[in-house]
């Protein structure tokens, strides 16, 4: 048990170490003093209003994460994340602009629509992969192409309120008001408010954790994922939790965009936040699949962004050295991982041997 | 006066907790066809794989054409003319044979293949030796004869004058094989030394000029095949003396658990494997189903657990209609599985030990409370129960999987399917892969469940233990039950004829 | 056997190759069906002149490229879902060469940018055996970083911190001879034959020395892989790598090969993207090119060819959107759906097999 804590930990410190030592050897080659530049994002990222608005960017940080998790338990590869929680947003915020029921019913539909629909496009490819054969990495990106490219730019031309005009401000109605999330508490005068998604993502985190760990489903996802043949042989009919794992992984994505949508921007339009899918796929990687992991790498990843800002504002060195620091962490902690799970196992081999030796001595 | 091909003193090689080969000693004439026979894990690939330097020889020597040898890769084999054609084919699907024979020693000018010279060399070497193929095709499109061919080619490519076939007519159909001989008979007659694997007597007979009978790892006798009946043969494999069944109390009752009528499947092939089986097992009877690896036994097994759909035919299980059960069904009904293949079918290494437990029972109490809800800390009881009862060595139960001895994780998931409530064992090779201390146990274990009232259907390639706890004994051959037998009365003659199939129940008494 | 000898020996056969010849049948329908239904509508449009068709042939080799990548990844048993970000790097490192020395130079880096994310890739999954698929989507994260390098070259030589200046544009010219007979066929106005003439001529008009260059590695990656000993150990790595060990062939070299070409080719896509097709990097400017890349090397079922006409698919839906951009998502969006069918049918076929069975085979030598 100690072991497993041991090596566990080790790989995502490996890497956080291999990423401040690599971006402080660029930042000294390229003039700039890492200490100083280190503690001004540590300074800045420590404020108050600098900590609301690194929760605000990791809830979906971490719902994407989740998303991501659920399918990585199984061995599968939802690279399609992306695809979904963008598709869901729009097809939600029209279902939102369109109705307006009292708010709790309003808040549900709306969810409920985007898990909806972020789970049957995730499904399709689950569908796809137990039919077919076909690669859920392939059809996936496959998907996300045709979600963000065609299926969503068709839609926003077709539902936009200026009638498919090509400007930025292309966008859809408005959701109704009993639809919208409030914000928490401000700070900054009101400028940064704290999002009350953060529940709904807390709930999203917990679930999954149980679900995971502590159900019979669970764990025939997570035998699945260990060995599909043995799987079988227990009773788990595989093609049926495949489809499963990725509608469950679809239905989160379908959330990932809401926070944004129903406590910010409160309609969908042209500049809607992308790119989150991918995030997922970082963060995922980097919290090991478990729930507390997910959440602090949500919130590294988050802070990393938000805290960046810093850097370009006082000059010291350009934000995107947060870039590169990102980039090293995950190549660093998915190699660190990939031996620390060879040590770990040799040594467990190790310990379970003296314990025999000892047992029968 | 003849030279000595291939020569092997006292070899020798162990893998944990098993001698796979116990100083075995093989003399290989210069120019015949040498038949190597022996049971399932009598030793026989173990021994081509050394002379082949895919594993060293931890005692021993080996001489080719008298000069004695170290090999540490096939590499270091081929360059001494030694060839090999594994039982499970070595060609890429998606290159053509030409490039599959060719491949690491392809004729080149400055990198660039010499694809008229390859075509014409091996075109030769084909029409030599009557080994017809289509150089251009797919290796994907070929029937399994046809890939055989490929990989002699292939040996003969790199100038091997001794080959080894490791099973080679195990994959074919007869006429296959009637090809195959005659493209051995060529190759000797072109003065190529040629050594086999095999076990169906009939066959050995056939083609061999000498045969070498192998035995838990022995060396048993080198014989002519004009000297030796099939039976003769059978004998020889099987061991002279087969083990006392011991005096074991009778606990059969009448009640019938498993019974099955005219069972069928069908394999990917379409062809049939498991053919028209029927028997039936009774509470506290060991049912033990004796034939050579690949009669059906394992698909049978599948079939009644229901990984495999049955074709035709019925199976009842505590009087219910089974037949179209799933998995999941057959568990909860109270189905134990002890599987052949136990990292595959039966584990999940990375997974800590009670998960492990948990595997095969996860909708069943005590690991779930209401209806789905895991509860760990009954499991780990029930796994510390298991570890304590079956004598799994290990720290704890949190530990995973792949830290424990083969003989540990075997004990383990035999403690795990016989502690559920179940009726029905179907155990695949229980003691496979294990060392004897572990065997004992699981021996134990299986004789005390059978008292208490189980009904088990084993499987097993080893002898000793289907004749030292089956009360009775089924043989099956080509996916058919060819005999049902009395493991108190029956002869090694007579098991190893039925076996490998030199007589069925009828032309016998 | 000696009648067909010269027809196969061991060259490509369009003939036996089934799944390439349905390519190009559905590469062909696709384009005749948006052509004739825009012809329809409209009799004077341009959308079979070799002007049209020379920009939708320059737009399909980054897609191309990515594509030839993929292929000479995945034939060497290494997917491959780094090529985006390999690609990414190009589209920088390009631009960067060229400002510092010329186009050609800008090429060069992009390769050399793009073969260093494939040797990071290759360090990962060949020699650490990380998930490939992990590995290629933080290899994507870390393409991230070239905003740092942005940062530190572009402002200081005219541009911003997301994009370069404007590059010097590398001289397009008329292949002779070819290009003026395409040219005049295609001023006579015979039907279909002009039009005809018009998309071939796309190959020759208005083209430039990269483009060609880049356009010749087709047959010279189908030669390489399928006509010397290197291509044919570096596929037995990837088919079968227990089987090419036991020949003794050194399976990790020729992974690593595999992965690094893959790279160098993702990268020069890159380049030609920036320093070629648009004259300008700009951060985000390959929109996931590399991820379609590999969608056209499973449509061209890893093959040159087929994956070439594969680009050529998305090269021209890409023409036709710079052309008319309220037109095309529809198109895009049919042409995506036609491709994922063809995909569906190929995996039917071929089950597959390479990406599944072999792609995440781990090594297991003795």
């Amino acid at each position: 048990m100690i072991t497993r804590i041991k090596y566990t930990l080790a790989a995502p410190a490996i890497a956080l170490l291999a990423a401040v030592i690599f971006s402080s050897v660029v930042l000294l080659a390229t003039g700039v003093s890492p200490i100083e530049a280190f503690s001004n994002m540590a300074e800045y990222g420590s404020r108050g209003v600098t900590l609301v608005a690194v929760l605000n960017r990791s809830i979906p940080f971490f719902i994407s994460g989740i998303a991501v998790a659920i399918g990585f338990k199984m061995n599968l590869f939802n690279i399609g994340v992306e695809g979904q929680y963008i598709l869901a947003a729009i097809v939600a915020a029209k279902v939102g602009s369109s109705v307006d029921l009292p708010a709790p019913l309003q808040i549900t539909l709306i969810l409920v629509t985007a898990m909806t629909v972020g789970a049957l496009w995730s499904g399709l490819a689950g569908v796809m992969k137990t039919s077919r054969g076909v690669h859920e990495v392939i059809s996936t990106i496959m998907l996300n192409a045709i979600a963000v490219a065609g299926v969503t730019a068709f839609l926003l031309r077709r539902w936009s309120v200026d009638g498919g005009s090509q400007s930025l401000e292309t966008k859809l109605p408005e959701i109704s008001e009993s639809g919208w999330f409030p914000v928490l508490f401000t700070v900054d005068n009101g400028r940064v408010g704290l999002s009350s998604f953060i529940f709904v993502a807390i709930v999203v985190g917990v679930v999954f954790h149980f679900f995971v760990e502590r159900t019979r489903w669970g764990y025939d996802l997570r035998a699945t994922g260990i060995s599909a043949t043995s799987a079988e042989s227990s009773g788990v009919n595989p093609k049926r939790t495949v489809i499963l794992a990725m509608v469950l992984s679809g239905a989160i994505a379908g959330l990932v965009g809401m926070s944004e949508l129903l406590t910010f921007e409160h309609n969908y339009n042209l500049r809607f936040v992308q790119g989150i899918g991918f995030t997922g796929i970082a963060v995922a990687l980097l919290g090991r699949n478990n729930l507390a992991g997910i959440a602090v790498s949500a919130f590294v990843f988050a802070w990393l962004d938000v805290a960046s800002g810093v850097l370009e504002v006082r000059g010291d060195a350009p934000r995107a050295v947060v870039g590169l620091m990102t980039g090293v962490v995950i190549l660093a902690a998915v190699i660190a991982y990939a031996v620390m799970e060879r040590k770990r196992a040799e040594e467990e081999l190790r310990t379970a041997s003296e314990a025999i030796e000892e047992v029968s001595t | 006066m003849s030279t000595l091909a291939v020569e092997l003193e006292g070899i020798t090689k162990r893998f944990p907790g098993v001698i796979a080969n116990d100083k075995v000693g093989l003399r290989v004439e210069d120019g015949e066809i040498h038949a190597i026979c022996g049971e399932n894990g009598a030793g026989k690939s173990t021994l081509m794989k050394i002379l082949y330097g895919m594993q060293p020889a931890d005692e021993g020597v080996m001489k080719v054409r008298g000069e004695e040898i170290v090999l540490r890769s096939p590499t270091e084999a081929i360059a001494l003319g030694i060839g090999m054609v594994h039982q499970h084919f070595m060609l890429a699907d998606n290159l053509t044979v030409l490039e599959n024979i060719i491949l690491g020693a392809e004729p080149a000018r400055s990198g660039v293949i010499d694809f008229k010279k390859a075509h014409e060399d091996i075109t030769r070497l084909a029409s030599d030796y009557g080994l017809n193929v289509e150089l251009d095709d797919l290796v994907e499109t070929l029937e399994v004869g046809e890939r055989q061919r490929v990989e002699i080619i292939k040996v003969l490519y790199r100038g091997a004058k001794i080959l080894i076939l490791d099973e080679p007519t195990a994959v074919l159909v007869p006429h296959e094989v009637e090809a195959l001989f005659q493209n051995m008979r060529e190759l000797k007659a072109q003065g190529h030394t040629i050594m086999f694997i095999d076990h169906k007597l009939s066959e050995v007979l056939e083609i061999s000029d000498s045969i070498t009978v192998i035995r838990r790892g022995k060396t048993v006798a080198t014989v002519k095949p004009e000297d030796v009946t099939a039976r003769d043969l059978a004998e020889l494999m099987v061991g002279s003396e087969l083990p006392d069944p011991g005096t074991q109390l009778a606990t059969v009752t009448d009640k019938v658990v498993l019974d099955l009528t005219g069972v069928t499947t069908v394999g990917p092939d379409g062809r049939d494997i498991v053919k028209n089986v029927s028997f039936s097992i009774h509470a506290g009877e060991i049912v033990g189903v004796a034939g050579v690896e690949g009669n059906g036994q394992g698909e049978l097994v599948e079939a009644v657990l229901g990984i495999n759909p049955i074709e035709k035919g019925k199976v009842l299980f505590n009087g219910e209609d089974a037949t179209d059960w799933k998995v999941r069904r057959s568990r909860e009904a109270g189905m134990g599985y002890i599987p052949e293949d136990r990292q595959r079918r039966g584990l999940l290494l990375s997974a800590p030990l009670w998960e492990n437990d948990m595997l095969g029972h996860q909708t069943l109490a005590p690991f779930i409370e209401r209806g789905f809800w895991i509860d760990p800390d009954a499991a780990r009881r029930h796994t510390e129960e298991v570890i304590d009862k079956f004598d799994v060595r290990t720290p704890n139960a949190l530990v995973s999987a792949h830290a424990l001895s083969g003989g540990n994780q075997q004990k383990l998931i035999v403690g795990s399917q016989m502690s559920g409530d179940i009726s029905l064992l179907l155990a695949a090779h229980p003691t496979a892969g294990i060392d004897v201390g572990a065997q004992a146990a699981v021996w134990e274990d299986l004789r005390t469940a059978r008292a208490a009232g189980l009904a088990v259907m084993l499987i097993s390639a080893d002898l000793d233990e289907l004749i030292g706890l089956s009360d009775r004994l089924l043989v099956m051959f080509h996916g058919e039950i060819v005999a049902e037998l009395d493991p108190a009365k029956v002869t090694p003659r007579e098991l190893g004829s039925y076996m490998t199939g030199a007589s069925a129940q009828g032309d016998h008494s | 056997m000696t009648s067909t000898e010269a027809e196969t020996q061991g060259r490509f056969n369009l003939k036996k190759s089934r799944s390439v010849r349905f390519t190009l049948i559905g590469v062909a329908g696709v384009f005749l069906l948006a052509i004739t239904q825009e012809l329809a509508k409209n009799p004077t449009s341009d959308i079979t002149s070799s002007g049209t068709w020379s920009i939708a042939v320059a737009w399909s080799i980054p897609i191309l490229m990515a594509g030839l990548g993929g292929i000479f990844s995945e034939r060497a048993g290494v997917v491959n879902i780094g090529l985006e970000g390999m690609m990414i790097v190009g589209t920088w490192a390009g631009a960067v060469g060229t400002i510092l020395v010329d186009p050609w130079f800008g090429l060069v880096l992009a390769a050399a940018a793009g073969a260093l994310g494939g040797l990071i890739m290759a360090v990962a999954t060949v020699s650490f055996q990380v998930d490939h698929i992990i590995a290629g989507v933080a290899i994507n994260v870390l393409a991230v970083a070239t905003r740092y390098g942005s940062d530190l070259f572009f402002p200081s030589h005219g541009g911003s911190i997301t994009q370069s200046p404007t590059l010097t544009a590398p001289a397009s010219f008329d292949v002779p001879l070819l290009g003026t007979m395409f040219r005049s066929i295609e001023d006579k106005e015979w039907l279909f034959f002009s039009d005809l003439a018009g998309i071939l001529g796309g190959f020759v008009i208005h083209t430039t020395w990269f483009t060609l260059f880049l356009i010749a590695l087709v047959p010279f990656s189908t030669w390489l892989l399928w006509k010397t000993a290197f291509g044919l150990r570096l596929r037995s790595a990837g088919e079968h790598p227990v089987a090419a060990d036991s020949l003794g062939v050194n399976v990790y070299k020729y992974k690593y090969y595999g992965v690094v070409i893959s790279g160098a080719l993702a990268g020069v896509g890159g380049g030609f993207l920036s320093v070629v097709l648009t004259g300008i990097y700009k951060e985000g400017q390959t929109v996931g090119k590399g991820f379609i890349g590999l969608a056209t090397m499973l449509f061209g079922n890893y093959h040159p060819v087929g994956t070439a006409g594969g680009a050529l698919l998305f090269g021209f839906a890409e023409t036709l959107r710079l052309r008319d951009p309220a037109a095309p998502h529809g198109l895009i969006l049919g042409i995506a759906i036609v491709l994922g069918l063809a995909l569906l049918y190929y995996i039917i076929k071929r089950n597959w097999k390479r990406v599944t069975v072999v792609g995440r085979t781990r090594l297991r030598l003795r």
